[in-house]
Parts: C-alpha cells; sequence; structure tokens
C-alpha cells in the first residue's frame, strides 16, 4: 500500500521541521534573474521546468493551428507545402521533447523530493544544469525555422535517408540540439533514479513509495536505457551528412532500414517515457478524491515494470509495412498486444478504486477520469494498429494520428494537467478557481474529442497523414477536426489564466488541501510549501494494515 | 541527520552515479554495435534482401524440372546519376538447379565520365540465400566514359532447396553514384572476387 502516515503526528513533525529549515544560516539567495539562473532548489528548478514546458505547449499548439488550419479546407490556401512540412515536424518534436517530457521532469523535481521526505534532489547543481540546458536546445530548434532552406520538415521520426541525404542545411542544427535535449534528459534522469534510492525517510522502503516516484524511477531507467541509443543514431546521421559515412546509405553499403530498426528501438521506449509518469499522477488523485485506498498498490507496480521491460521488444510494430519476415511480424503482433495485459491492470485498479468510493468531482478528478477514458481509447486503437496484416491497411494515415493523440493529448497532456491542479494548492497555497476549470475542462475534453475523433474515421477512410491537401471526401472530417482543435488550443488560455489568479491569490488551502485520503508526504508540509522542507527527515511510519 | 548517515548517503549517491553513467556509455556503445550486428544477422538469415556481394560457385545440381519459378529483374535509378540501366528481358522462367544469363545494358547519359554501382536486393527476402550468383556486375563499381554504353551479364543459379512456397524471385538493382576514388570497402570486394575467379 502506499505510504500512509498518520496526518496528525506528521504536520507537526513537519511544520518544525519547515521552522527549523527556515532557521537555518542560508545565506540569501541572488536576487532577480540571477536567483532563477544559478538556483540549486528542486521546487524552483521544478517550477522553471513546468514554466518552460507551458511555454513551448503553446509555441508547438501554435505548430499544430498552422496545420489544421491549412487542413481545414481541401486545397492549399495558407502555407506552402514546404512549410507545412516544418509545421508538423516541428509539432512533433516540440511537444515529445520540449513539452511533455519537461513538464513531468519538472513535476518530479517539485514533488519526488516532498513524496519521499528528502530535502531536495541527490544532485542540485546539476539539476540547475540541466535546466538550463533546455531553453538552449530549443531556442536553437526554433531557430532552424530562420535558416535558409528552413527547419526540419521530415517528420519527428527523421527517418533516414529523407534526413540525410535529401535534408535541409539545418539539419545539423537540429541534431546538435536534440544533442543538448538528451544530455538534459539524461542528466535529469539520474539525478532523479540517484533521489530516489538514496534519499528517502527513514523507514520508507520501495515498496511503500508513492506511484508517482514508482513509474518515475521506471522512466528514469528508461531514459538512461535509450537517450544514448537516440545519441548514437543521430550521430551517425551527422556523419553521414557531414563526414562521408554511410550508416544509412546504401550506395556505400549502408541501410536506411536500420536508421528505423534504431529510432524505434529509442522511439517505443520513448513513448512510455511519456505515459508512466501520467500513470503514477492518475493513481495518486482517483484514490484521494474517490475517499479510498488505491486498489492493488503492488501489482500496479510490477504492472509498470512490466509494461518498460515489453517496451523494448515490440519497436517492430512501427515497421510492418517497411518489410518484415512473417516470424518478426507475428513476433511484434503479439508482444505489443501482451503490453494490453499490465495496461489493462491498472485500468481495472483505477476502476475497482472508484467503486463503491465516494467520489466528488474537484477539476485534477475530472482529468484524471476523462485521461482514464480517453487513454483507454487510444489503448483499444492502439490493438487495432498491432495487428499487422491490418496496420498495412492503418499504416501512415490518419488512423495513427488519431490513435498517437488520443495517449498524448488526453492521455499524457490531461494528467499533466490533472497534476497541475492537484498540485498547485500545495504549490501556491490556494485553491484553483472552481469556475474557471470547470470551462477549461470541459472546452478541453470537447476540443479534444471533436479534433481527434473524426480523425479514425478519415484515417480508416485512407487519408494519409503529413500531406497538405486531401481528396474532398474527407473534406467533413477535417472541418470537424480543425474546429475542435482551435476550441482545445483556445481554451488552454484559461489554464494560464488559473495559474495567474492561483499564484495571486484564491481560496486558502490547508496542508491536507484534498481532505485526509491524500496521505502521501507532500501533504504533511504547510501550503504553500516552504522553500525548504524536509531538513531534518520525517519519520515515516507504515500503515498498520 | 547525523554526519555518519550523511556520509553514507552521499557515497551512496555516488555510487548510483557512476553506475548510471556506466550504463550510459554501455548502451552508446551498444548503438554503434548494433550497426554491424544488423548487417551480420541481415546476411546470415537472407532478411531484408541483403545479398553476399562475392562470386559464388555454381554448384552442379540435378535440374528439378518439376518446378518453375518465374525470376523477374528491376532496375532503377538512384538520385545522382544520369546512367540508364536495362536488362535484356524483364523476366525469365526456369528451373531450380538450372543456370542462367541475362544481360543488363549500362549507358552513361551525360557527357563527362562518372563512377556507378548498382546495389542489389532479393525479395522475397526467404529466397535470398539460395540465389547463388556466379558473375555479377553488383560485384563491383562501373566506370562508364561519357555516352558510352556497355553490356555485363549476370550468370545465377536458383538452388534446388528454395523453398516450396517461393513461386516468383525478384532481383532488384539500385544504380548508385560512386563519389571521387574507389572506397577501400569496395576494393576488398574486388580482391575477394578476383581470387575466386
Amino acid at each position: 500500500m502506499a505510504p500512509k502516515v498518520p496526518p496528525q503526528p506528521t504536520l507537526e513533525q513537519s511544520s518544525t521541521a519547515a521552522e527549523a529549515g527556515h532557521g537555518h544560516a542560508h545565506h540569501a539567495p541572488p536576487k532577480g534573474i540571477l536567483r532563477w539562473l544559478l538556483t540549486t532548489n528542486h521546487k524552483e528548478i521544478g517550477t522553471l521546468y513546468l514554466i518552460f514546458s507551458l511555454t513551448m505547449f503553446f509555441i508547438g499548439g501554435i505548430f499544430a493551428l498552422v496545420v489544421r488550419l491549412e487542413l481545414f479546407q481541401p486545397g492549399l490556401q495558407f502555407v506552402r507545402p514546404e512549410f507545412f512540412n516544418q509545421m508538423t515536424t516541428m509539432h512533433g518534436l516540440i511537444m515529445v521533447f520540449a513539452a511533455v517530457m519537461p513538464a513531468f521532469t519538472g513535476l518530479a523535481n517539485w514533488m519526488i523530493p516532498l513524496q519521499i521526505g528528502a530535502p531536495d534532489m541527490a544532485l542540485p547543481r546539476l539539476n540547475n544544469f540541466s535546466f538550463w540546458l533546455l531553453p538552449v536546445a530549443f531556442g536553437l530548434l526554433l531557430s532552424t525555422l530562420l535558416m535558409p532552406g528552413g527547419g526540419p520538415n521530415f517528420g519527428w521520426t527523421f527517418y533516414a535517408p529523407l534526413s540525410t541525404t535529401f535534408a535541409p542545411p539545418s539539419t545539423t542544427f537540429f541534431i546538435l540540439s536534440l544533442h543538448i535535449a538528451g544530455i538534459s534528459s539524461i542528466l535529469g534522469a539520474i539525478n532523479i533514479i540517484a533521489t530516489i534510492l538514496n534519499m528517502r525517510a527513514p523507514g520508507m522502503r520501495l515498496m511503500d513509495m508513492p506511484l508517482f516516484v514508482w513509474t518515475w524511477l521506471i522512466t528514469a531507467f528508461l531514459l538512461i536505457a535509450v537517450m544514448p541509443v537516440l545519441a548514437g543514431v543521430i550521430t551517425m546521421m551527422l556523419m553521414d551528412i557531414n563526414f562521408g559515412t554511410s550508416f544509412f546509405n546504401a550506395a556505400g553499403g549502408g541501410d536506411p532500414v536500420l536508421f528505423q530498426h534504431l529510432f524505434w528501438f529509442f522511439g517505443h521506449p520513448e513513448v512510455y517515457i511519456m505515459i508512466l509518469p501520467a500513470f503514477g499522477i492518475v493513481s495518486a488523485i482517483i484514490p484521494t478524491f474517490s475517499r479510498k485506498r488505491l486498489f492493488g498498490y503492488a501489482s500496479m507496480v510490477y504492472a509498470v515494470a512490466a509494461i518498460a521491460v515489453l517496451s523494448f521488444l515490440v519497436w517492430g510494430h512501427h515497421m510492418f509495412a517497411v518489410g518484415m519476415p512473417l516470424v518478426g511480424q507475428l513476433f511484434f503482433m503479439y508482444a505489443t498486444m501482451l503490453i494490453a495485459v499490465p495496461t489493462g491492470v491498472k485500468v481495472f485498479n483505477w476502476v475497482a478504486t472508484m467503486f463503491r468510493g465516494s467520489i466528488s468531482f474537484e477539476p485534477p478528478m475530472l482529468f484524471a477520469l476523462a485521461f482514464v477514458v480517453q487513454f483507454t481509447i487510444g489503448g483499444f486503437s492502439g490493438l487495432m494498429l498491432a495487428i499487422a496484416p491490418a496496420d498495412f491497411q492503418y499504416h501512415d494515415t490518419y488512423f495513427v494520428v488519431a490513435h498517437f493523440h488520443y495517449v498524448l493529448v488526453p492521455g499524457a497532456i490531461f494528467a499533466i494537467l490533472a497534476g497541475a491542479y492537484y498540485w498547485l494548492p500545495k504549490w501556491t497555497g490556494h485553491y484553483p478557481n472552481e469556475r474557471l476549470s470547470q470551462w477549461h475542462f470541459w472546452l478541453s475534453v470537447i476540443g479534444v474529442n471533436l479534433t481527434f475523433f473524426p480523425m479514425h474515421f478519415s484515417g480508416l477512410a485512407g487519408m494519409p497523414r503529413r500531406i497538405p491537401d486531401y481528396a474532398l471526401q474527407f473534406a467533413d472530417f477535417n472541418l470537424a477536426s480543425s474546429l475542435g482543435a482551435f476550441i482545445f488550443g483556445f481554451s488552454q488560455l484559461l489554464f494560464v489564466a488559473v495559474i495567474v489568479l492561483c499564484v495571486r491569490g484564491g481560496k486558502k488551502a490547508p496542508a491536507q488541501a484534498w481532505g485526509e485520503y491524500a496521505t502521501d508526504l507532500e501533504w504533511s508540509v504547510p501550503s504553500p510549501a516552504p522553500l525548504h522542507t524536509f531538513e531534518t527527515p520525517p519519520t515515516f511510519e507504515r500503515p498498520a494494515h | 541527520m547525523s554526519p555518519n548517515e550523511t556520509r553514507a548517503r552521499q557515497a551512496g549517491v555516488r555510487r548510483t552515479v557512476w553506475r548510471s553513467v556506466a550504463a550510459l556509455a554501455g548502451m552508446f556503445a551498444f548503438a554503434f554495435a548494433l550497426v554491424p550486428l544488423y548487417d551480420a544477422f541481415c546476411r546470415l538469415t537472407g532478411i531484408n534482401g541483403k545479398v553476399d556481394t562475392t562470386a559464388q560457385a555454381i554448384v552442379s545440381e540435378e535440374v528439378d524440372e518439376s518446378r518453375t519459378v518465374t525470376v523477374q529483374f528491376i532496375t532503377r535509378n538512384g538520385a545522382g546519376l544520369p546512367w540508364h540501366m536495362q536488362a535484356e528481358t524483364r523476366q525469365v522462367r526456369l528451373h531450380p538447379g538450372q543456370t542462367s544469363e541475362v544481360n543488363f545494358t549500362f549507358r552513361n547519359q551525360s557527357d563527362g565520365e562518372s563512377w556507378g554501382r548498382a546495389v542489389p536486393s532479393v525479395s522475397p527476402s526467404n529466397a535470398t540465400r539460395h540465389v547463388r550468383k556466379t558473375s555479377c556486375f553488383c560485384f563491383e563499381e562501373q566506370q562508364l566514359q561519357a555516352g558510352e554504353r556497355i553490356e555485363l551479364p549476370l550468370v545465377f543459379q536458383l538452388a534446388r532447396d528454395l523453398p516450396p512456397e517461393v513461386h516468383t524471385v525478384t532481383l532488384v538493382y539500385t544504380l548508385y553514384p560512386v563519389e571521387g576514388k574507389r572506397q577501400p570497402q569496395q576494393a576488398v570486394v574486388q580482391t575477394k572476387q578476383g581470387e575466386e575467379a
């Protein structure tokens, strides 16, 4: 079971700890911009990560809206196809590497030390460095749009030889920026592993950790395993482009298909990197608002571990249409379907947690519930795509686009929003504005489904992805998708409003902001959490059951 | 926390970091090791249509006249080589064990000399290991003067153990330019062929 601390004694204990923290002889932090440039505090760095991620979410969102604007009607209206290709590519790259991944790292920075009772991350200076690499990386990536020949235009999967032989000259900068972003995630992962394995409050065993900590520990292992492979692939691209090697060039004895194997060996675990922490957030929120303990804690941990192991064995399902022996297709098909088992365990556990619970529908719970339903829809379309013979029909159509947006937008991003709403009282000391949050939630749900659900149909009818124009029969579906995209995009401004209002004021939140069923250690420190917490480690008490 | 505990914690962090760094280095090396491993795997299994680019001896086998297999030839031009390549026939029908010779025409359509190389591929991939080539232009690079036209033979045999479900074998040749001088990689291939010939 998740760590349960008897609320009363811990509250006293940690508030004294917090006061003791203030009493320590900390030298005064530098003022102004230097404070943020030089900070080594996990909460401040977490905030930086989250603000960066939100900014990038809007930039990537603008790129998506350019794409949807062009697809509003058949024919070419607003942008040239070359620019359209840059927009689809940059949207994908920014959302994956600059929005979703840093958002989870930001939440990890804020919450992991609080949830395990540590005073800070294990390596605070490294933490500062890994954050400040990100603006450098993505400033560089965005600057490629202004370079002669334009930015990357080969899709976020950057398949060779499209991204080597036929790529714009800015590709070298793209590779460099991805290297920097990769180093940032690797350093972040090392820091998180070192924190979780060494900094837990005395008495807290691994199987006592909250699920958000568990899922991040496993995610960090995935990052360490696959980010070097990504670094290797882009290094090979760099050498093919600039130093005359032939890793992916058939003329020199290389093989373009090798690129796809290497890329997806990184790429498939990468998609789980973007969803496992979401599982952890939802596993914290659902019990809180169902007023029950999480059902099946141990099976949740094992399910996440099983998903992580399986993620290394299924990369081939992205490549069915490339040409693969029958045995390979069968292996990857069955291995992929096997992932539905641990994922099903998780979904059933969430449902069982809610069963006969006393559920209330505050904003975090709304987003978490929408996550469970819509992530499951994305999971089912994933099962359809896993069927090798059927995949030949779905491959490279909007059905694939619908699938991965369902797991990433109402999946990962809704979980991030749920987490933000859940922990905002802890960060700011105020509850988020209820009415605005409700508007944000409902407009987001309607927008997301209006955008992505019709894509299932246009995809099954054969509309290819990544093309700026389409046949007339897809016009109605695309009209709906574009309308939905604009609703979803603009309703995210409400989220910014909620955050700004929440930072400035609002209903005061107590330490245990969401009631007595939220019993992880972060709820034992006052709201807002003081800059320094747990300088004296709390004593972790295992609940007696 | 007592100083002892703090020290133990710091040692633990250091140990975790070094292990992580070792894992990182290992995975980076693994990514590069996958290149030769992939190549070896494909050649051993014949997956991906990768063919041995060295000459093989014709095995004199009894011709299996009970089976007829269609062998198709496809030639393609990779980007950047102003050559035209054509097989004298689009397809032949033959029995496993039978040796066959097909001529391919190469014509340089530009007004400068250039080097090119035809990269072979076999489909379906489970037939790859059962195609034996004694002589093939694809074993080496070609040099064509401006406007020059040459004819080069492909001599091959389908092995009798060709899987029974294979009725059509497609041999694909894609022309690629060879930039500058010969690379050592190809020179090795050539000596090998020289030895065997």
